[in-house]
């Protein structure tokens, strides 16, 4: 027997779309991560810094549409665009302050990469789009939390 | 919080890190093995390792408590999951080792399943 609710077939395929952009830009997130941490004390650092240029800017913000578009899809299938409930005001939360935050790690990737390619040691901006990084996959744990737990 | 809450946000805790398993290997086969080859193939194999376990377990949970264990949709889900366990282990094995000609195969295999996997346990086919 089953308890647990089951959705409307109409709201599966926005949901989907939602989850997988949200789980291709965390992991996205994570390679970055990993990516700036290896550029540190990388032989090929401005290699390692334009790998992860290249990651968030034809990876992450790609990904972070889908799952932006797919939230708004199923909140509209749902008719909660209104609603004011936590959850939900967490998960846009999240995902607007979000964007904003990738797209300064993404330009401050960008101008390290240049830097490196330069011969320069852009040590600062690659530790700050590494914090900036980490961070966000912080706040999309809080964001899963709230999906998942949906406080009202 | 309730216990199905709880259930639901490890379960996909992991399954977060099992489909992150998969966008990572998808990146070092783009060619960023060249680059962090050694600490992205490390990511890789922890997050399947992570991702793998805590979606079993938390999956059977949900199941038992929620679900019917002998749901078709769920059976589906348990073999694909066991298709994404021996080729997503194999894979880190055989990425660690400098990789191969069975590198792409098996990427090949657990991607699908990993995907199969998430489309069963969205759309919940017979539930």
């Amino acid at each position: 027997m089953s308890f647990a609710a089951v959705r409307p077939d109409s709201w599966n395929f926005p949901l989907l779309l939602h989850v997988l952009g949200a789980m291709v830009l965390v992991a996205l997130l994570a390679v970055a991560a990993v990516v700036l941490s290896a550029a540190l004390r990388a032989d090929d650092r401005a290699g390692a810094l334009r790998l992860a240029f290249r990651t968030l800017l034809i990876g992450a913000i790609p990904a972070y549409l889908v799952m932006r578009v797919g939230a708004e899809w199923v909140a509209s299938k749902e008719n909660l665009e209104d609603a004011d409930f936590a959850w939900i005001n967490i998960g846009y939360s999240v995902a607007d302050g979000g964007l904003l935050v990738l797209i300064v790690m993404t330009v401050l990737t960008g101008i390290a990469s240049r830097r490196a390619k330069r011969g320069d040691t852009p040590s600062g901006l690659v530790r700050w789009a590494n914090g900036l990084a980490l961070l966000l996959i912080v706040a999309y744990a809080v964001a899963l939390w709230a999906m998942a737990a949906k406080p009202t | 919080m309730s216990r199905y809450e709880w259930l639901l946000f490890l379960h996909l805790i992991g399954a977060f890190a099992a489909v992150g398993s998969a966008v990572v290997f998808s990146v070092l086969l783009l060619g960023a093995d060249r680059v962090a080859g050694t600490q992205l193939t490390f990511l890789a194999r922890r997050l399947w390792d992570v991702g793998g376990l805590l979606t079993l377990v938390f999956g059977i949970w949900l199941a038992l408590d929620d679900y019917s264990i002998g749901d078709g949709w769920i059976l589906t889900a348990l073999v694909l999951w066991a298709i994404a366990a021996g080729t997503g282990v194999r894979l880190g094995t055989e990425m660690e080792g400098g990789g191969g000609e069975r590198v792409r195969p098996l990427y090949a295999v657990m991607t699908i399943a990993v995907v199969a996997l998430l489309v069963v346990m969205i759309y919940k086919p017979g539930a």
